[in-house]
């Protein structure tokens, strides 16, 4: 099995493929790729996960109570602590029109009666304060929503955790090594690299930002578009944030991280005044006593978005064995890639569980090139 | 003591205190120098390792200085020059998110 990248998503599949036996071989680009897993926030975030796809709720949900397990057993393999940490997530809300509109989201989603969502739940200002004790709320802090599942790790950590593990099974990982085209003879596949050519019967595109040229080579194609994200890092400080946030999460080493911005900027990784101000701006209108604390990093990133936003999985009618795997929360669905979908995809048919996830949904193939 | 004030710099001084105790500091120095000339050896201890640290390169470098200073954490003191009634107390470990 050869596999097109080596970021959180193609590395996840190849631990898991190769824990099941399989010859594996990674391909993975340079530093000056785009690179989401090295950008990332570090959340395995349940909440706000398919509200328009139950079956992206459900799979994220699986993945959050496996990812205890994966990330223990990486641990045990490669001696890297995860810092993983799943007492549940707030998503904060300034202003009562914010905490409406999460309480409609909320409602909608629990008449969907996913047995997934059951737990996730709105809170009121005085019960967020409750839950923060000692903490000082900004005055135009309406409340959060919470979900007892979320969590956050070290995302930096998983990765070199999941590449440390490629080593332990023997899994050749390749850096600098782009894939340059894809050709198939006699049902193996080629790819050209500028350090020679790689074969193999069976191919996964895992490329992130790679993979939409790659895609058309093997009859698929990858409908993605860049949306970039913006992160602030503070100093270390003593803990005050025992739960996650989806915009202010404390890491365990006391650093406060405050992200994302989403900004449509094609593939511009640059940080930004106005960007970086946002940040600061709704940090501080949540948790005031922020303003004091010195910020000592900010970086972008590039997400990785599908037209829905959701996963896409996918399989080569045209070039039996190609598939294409790309989603957006690759650190949250890490431990349901290496445990789930590794094996399906080593199986060879995704099969009616994995349906909701292929690209029949975003209709004919031409649409698809102008969507991305 | 290890610090001493070259004699020629005796006009204009003022009074910071550092952990409390008064010093007498020349108008223009830094707040890590009144430390130093208080005599206090750790101006720091580190967030990661719980180590003693005091200044080291006294231009804005290498942000081993940081201490409390008139009540805000964290500041660089080799750059924040006396101010009369100034206080200036060690910072332990990380700081905390109310002032
Ligand atoms: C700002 C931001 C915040 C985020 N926060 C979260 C979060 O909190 N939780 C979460 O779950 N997800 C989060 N994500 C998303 C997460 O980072 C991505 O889902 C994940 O990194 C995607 O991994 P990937 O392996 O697909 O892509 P990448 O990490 O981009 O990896 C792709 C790899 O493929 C390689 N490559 C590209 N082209 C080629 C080629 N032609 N040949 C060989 N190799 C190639 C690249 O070098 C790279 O290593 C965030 C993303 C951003 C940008
Ligand atoms: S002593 Fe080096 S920055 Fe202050």
């Amino acid at each position: 099995m050869l596999i097109i990248g080596g970021g959180i998503v193609g590395a996840s599949l190849a631990a898991g493929m190769a824990g099941r036996g399989a010859k594996v071989c990674v391909l993975d680009g340079g530093d000056t790729d785009l690179r989401a897993a090295r950008a990332n926030f570090g959340l395995v975030w349940v909440q706000s996960k398919g509200h328009d796809m139950p079956a992206y709720g459900r799979w994220t949900r699986q993945s959050a109570d496996l990812w205890p397990d994966f990330s223990e057993e990486l641990a045990d393999r490669t001696g890297f602590d995860l810092q993983l940490s799943q007492k549940g997530g707030l998503s904060f809300c300034v202003g009562e029109e914010e905490l409406e509109q999460k309480r409609s989201r909320i409602a909608r989603l629990h008449n969907q009666r996913e047995p997934w969502s059951a737990d996730i739940h709105v809170l009121e200002r005085a019960e967020l304060e409750a839950l923060l004790p000692g903490v000082r709320l900004g005055a135009k802090v309406a409340g959060a929503s919470f979900c007892p599942q979320d969590g956050d790790c070290d995302p930096l950590a998983l990765l070199r955790a999941l590449h440390a593990t490629l080593a332990f099974q023997n899994v050749a990982l390749h850096r600098d090594t782009k894939a340059e085209r894809i050709a198939r003879e006699n049902g193996v596949f080629r790819v050209g690299t500028a350090k020679g050519a790689f074969a193999a019967p069976r191919l996964i595109l895992a490329a992130g930002h790679g993979s939409r040229e790659l895609a058309p080579q093997v009859g698929l194609a990858a409908p993605i578009r860049a949306q970039r994200g913006q992160i602030l890092v503070t100093e270390r400080m003593q803990s005050f944030l025992p739960y996650t946030g989806d915009t202010i999460r404390q890491t365990g080493d006391g650093t406060v991280m405050i992200g994302a911005t989403h900004e449509d900027v094609g593939f511009d990784l640059g940080t930004t005044a106005d960007g970086g101000a946002e940040l600061a701006r709704h940090a501080t209108e949540v948790f005031p006593d922020l303003a004091q604390a010195k910020l000592v990093r900010t970086w972008a990133g590039l997400r990785v978005l599908t037209p829905d936003g959701c996963p896409l999985y996918a399989e080569s009618e045209t070039h039996e064995g190609a598939a294409l795997v790309t989603c957006h929360s690759g650190v949250t669905l890490a431990a349901a890639h290496a445990r789930l979908l590794a094996p399906a995809l080593l199986a060879g048919r995704l099969g009616e569980a994995f349906a909701p996830f292929g690209p029949a949904r975003f209709g004919k193939g031409d649409d698809v090139s102008q969507a991305a | 003591m290890m610090f001493r004030k070259p004699p020629e710099a005796a006009a204009g001084l003022i009074t910071a205190y550092v952990q409390g105790r008064p010093v007498q500091v020349n108008a223009g120095e830094s707040a890590a120098a009144a430390a130093m000339l208080a005599g206090l050896v750790a101006t720091r201890y580190s967030p990661v390792s719980g180590a003693p640290r005091a200044p080291y390169c006294m231009m804005g470098i290498c942000f081993e200085c940081l201490m409390v200073i008139d009540g805000i954490a964290s500041r660089q003191a080799c750059l924040v020059p006396v101010q009369e009634g100034m206080r200036i107390e060690p910072q332990d470990g990380r700081r905390s998110l109310a002032p």
